[in-house]
Order: structure tokens, then sequence, then C-alpha cells
């Protein structure tokens, strides 16, 4: 694969983001909503997700690896473009930009939420569960950077599955992106009604 | 004699590759039916600017006049264009004109689109027919193929795509999106087909196919109408293949 090491990291860099990073996300989201019938549902779902067999290798390959590679080829992808909506805000342009802005907002979001939650456990200040995220968002200034954080993810994993169809060569004609569009745009207001709730569920209870 | 009208233009000139860009004002006289190039020739007839003062001609580069030679490409209010093809009367004035960002300026509004036919180099663009004995003809072509190959043909290499790429700059090395439609476009030939896998190859060396963002402003902007995003997904599909095969193994990797 040497002599094609760009396309390789490139294609490579678009499939962790959905496989397994994207599944990850997924069941990350559908996981907190169990907060939203109650502390104790909560409790026992995240219990069962942090007491997996084999939970370090599974961490460490199905989450860290990946999320390492997919930011570090994406900051460089972000910071090799030349933003150029001005002159061209077609959609796509758009887009295209909010892709590399979420990217970075969305890294800086994880950094910070996997330094709270699992750095934070393995330190053995904390425990994960429902009354370490309602300390958390109780506060205002945390729960809005946990809304932007969560829609910035799934924006940017949203827009991505049509960035994966189109670079995996599965949508070629203009009818398909165009209808693929449509398709993530319904992926992207059901997973953040899922995420969003489940914080109000934190933060407010209710 | 009632006063002459006149069109205002506010031209980015630079006197040479390495020194600094600067605005000029002229004011020509207005024609019926003018284009931009007419406006242009009409200050090489008379070098003097908006002041008054005599100045050096401006330099553009132009050939067929009816847009198909892609020489004339500059950027006219804001937006990359042939300069033969933007007629005055449908312009905003003042009318603003510089040369494409993307690419080196040689002088004024002639830029250097070198680094295009490098990149039709790199995806082997083109043909080979060449033997020692006379091959015969080739394969034909389904008609319907030809049809949608025809649209692609029509790449007159003016740089227009890739100066509104936001991926085509000094800090990437993608080669825009011309190129890789080109690539398409031989390999969906007949003839062509038979040396596919060493324009794939181009396709995946550094800089090909996968420096595209899906930003979609090539097709935009495409003054033929190609559709170049069709063609860059179509090129990802075949790559794809083509590095599965390759490294599998394939009697068809060919």
């Amino acid at each position: 694969m040497a002599v094609h090491r760009e396309l390789f990291n490139r294609r490579l860099h678009s499939l962790l983001g959905v496989v397994p990073i994207g599944l990850y996300l997924v069941t990350h989201l559908v996981v907190n909503h169990f907060a939203v019938y109650g502390e104790e549902e909560f409790n026992r779902a995240a219990g069962f997700m942090g007491n997996l067999p084999f939970l370090i290798l599974l961490e460490i390959f199905v989450i860290y690896l990946p999320i390492l590679f997919h930011a570090v080829l994406g900051v460089y992808i972000a910071f090799t473009a030349n933003y150029n909506l001005k002159n061209y805000s077609f959609f796509r342009n758009w887009m295209f930009a909010l892709q590399r802005i979420t990217g970075i907002v969305t890294l800086i979001f994880i950094v910070w939420h996997v330094w709270e939650t699992r750095v934070q456990k393995a330190l053995g200040v904390v425990e994960v569960n429902y009354s370490l995220m309602e300390s958390i968002l109780s506060s205002p200034f945390m729960f809005w950077f946990y809304v932007v954080g969560v829609i910035s993810t799934v924006f940017h994993f949203s827009n991505g599955l049509w960035g994966f169809m189109v670079t995996w060569g599965i949508t070629q004609s203009p009818k398909s992106q165009k209808i693929t569009t449509y398709g993530v745009v319904v992926v992207f207001l059901v997973l953040s009604y899922i995420g969003v709730r489940s914080l109000i569920a934190f933060a407010y209870g209710v | 004699m009632a006063e002459q009208k006149t069109i205002t233009f506010i031209i980015t000139r630079q006197d040479g590759p390495d020194s600094a860009p600067y605005e000029e004002t002229f004011e020509v006289p207005y024609r019926k039916n003018m284009n931009v190039i007419s406006g242009l020739m009409e200050i090489r007839k008379n070098p003097v600017n908006a002041k008054g003062e005599k100045t050096t001609p401006v330099q553009w580069d132009m050939n067929c006049l009816e847009e198909v030679c892609g020489a004339c490409s500059m950027v006219i209010n804001g937006v990359p264009r042939q300069s033969c093809a933007a007629l005055v009367d449908e312009l905003e004035t003042p009318v603003r004109l510089a040369p494409m960002s993307t690419f080196p300026v040689v002088r004024d509004l002639i830029i250097d689109r070198e680094r295009m036919f490098d990149a039709l180099k790199q995806v082997k663009a083109w043909i080979p027919i060449d033997g020692t004995h006379d091959l015969g003809p080739g394969p034909r072509m389904p008609e319907k193929k030809r049809q949608w190959a025809y649209e692609l043909s029509k790449c007159m290499t003016c740089g227009v795509c890739l100066e509104s790429c936001p991926n085509v700059n000094d800090k990437s090395n993608f080669i825009g999106p011309a190129a890789l439609s080109q690539a398409r476009l031989f390999n969906a030939h007949p003839t062509g087909e038979m040396n596919k896998s060493e324009r794939l190859d181009g396709l995946m060396q550094e800089g090909g196919v996968s420096g595209c963002g899906n930003a979609q402003n090539c097709v935009q902007v495409c003054p033929k109408g190609i559709p170049l995003t069709t063609s860059i997904a179509a090129m990802n599909r075949a790559t794809n293949i083509q590095a599965f095969k390759n490294f599998f193994g394939s009697d068809n990797a060919h």
C-alpha cells in the first residue's frame, strides 16, 4: 500500500468515521436515552456497557485508535482547505465548510468529555453514572457546551455519511446524491433529538 | 454629438511573476454588444488610465473567442469565467477583472495553467494507438455511452473548476476536478479502456481522486456544464475497485 498511501489513508479515514466510530456514536446516544426513563434505568444500561468483557480491548480498537486516526488526519484535512464561501455560497460548499468546522468543535468536545468521564473514572476520582452526568449538566454553561457538542457531533456524522456514500462510489448520479442528502437530514434530526433529549433528562430530571 | 458613454474597468494588474499586484482603473468607451475582451482591446489601443496617465497596456490571454479554448479565463466580478463570453451589457459596473488566484500569474491577467497539463499527464488522459503496423479499426462504442462521454469531452482545461475548488491550493497537491473527469472520459472509450488501470493508477497517486472534499463548486461553475461531481464519484468507485483488485489479485486488474 506504500505506493498509494494518501488514497489508503483517506479511504481508511472515511471508513473509520462510519465503522466503528459512527456505530459507536449511535450506540452511545441510544444508551444515553435510558436517562429519560429514570436514574435506575440509566445506571443499569451504563453499567452493562461499562462491564462488557474485554472492555479495555474493545475501547482501544473500537474507539480510541480509530478516533485518534480520524482526528489527526481530519485536522490536517480541515487546515489544508481554502474556504471560499464568500464567492461560492452553494449548499454543498457550506456543508464542506461545516463538516470541517464541526469536526474541530467535535474534537474539542470529545477531548473534554472523555477527560471529564472516562479519564476521571480511570484515575479513580469518579464513578460514571447518572449522578455524575447530573452534576456536570446542572451547570448551565456545561449544559449548553454539551448541547453544542452533541449537535456538532451528530452533524459531522450525518454529513459524513453523505460523504462516505460519495467517497466509496455508491452515490454517483446527482439524483442519488440529492436523495441521500434528504436521508442524512432525517438521520441528523433523529439523532439530535435522542442526544439532546438525554441531556435535558440529566440536567432537569424531566 | 452626445457625450460618449463609458464603462469603468477596475483591473488587478501585476507587472511580472514576482512583482506585487495593484489595481488600476480604466474608462473604456462603450459600444453596443461589447464583451470584456473588446473592452481590453480598447485599453490596448489607448493605454491611458482613469486618472489620464499613460500606462502599459493590460496583458491577457485569448485564442478562440468562442468559449471553446479556455485560454481567456479570468475572475470577472468575483466569478471565474471566460472573458470572451462575458458580455458587458450583462455585467454589473464597474467591471472588476482579476487573474485566477489558483494559478501563478505571468503578467496582469495572464496565468500559467501548466499544472492542469501536468495533471492530464498524471492520469494519462490520452489513448495510445501508435504501433509498428496498422492495428485496424477499434471496437465500437454504444451510442448511449457516446452521448454522455461527449459531454465530458467538452472540457477545455480552462481552470474555472480549479479556481472555485477549496481543496486546490498551495497547501494541498490535489490536481483538481478537470483531470479526474478526463480520466473517466478516456476510460469510457472502448480503445482507451484497454489502458484503464494506468489512468486509475494516476488517480490513486498523491493529489489524485482522494483530494476531493465534495464541496461541489466545480459542477456549479463549469462553463461547459460538465457533470464533474458525477465523474469524481465514478472515479471514486473505479479506484476503490481497482485497489481491491490490486491487493487481492485479479485477472481483470489490467
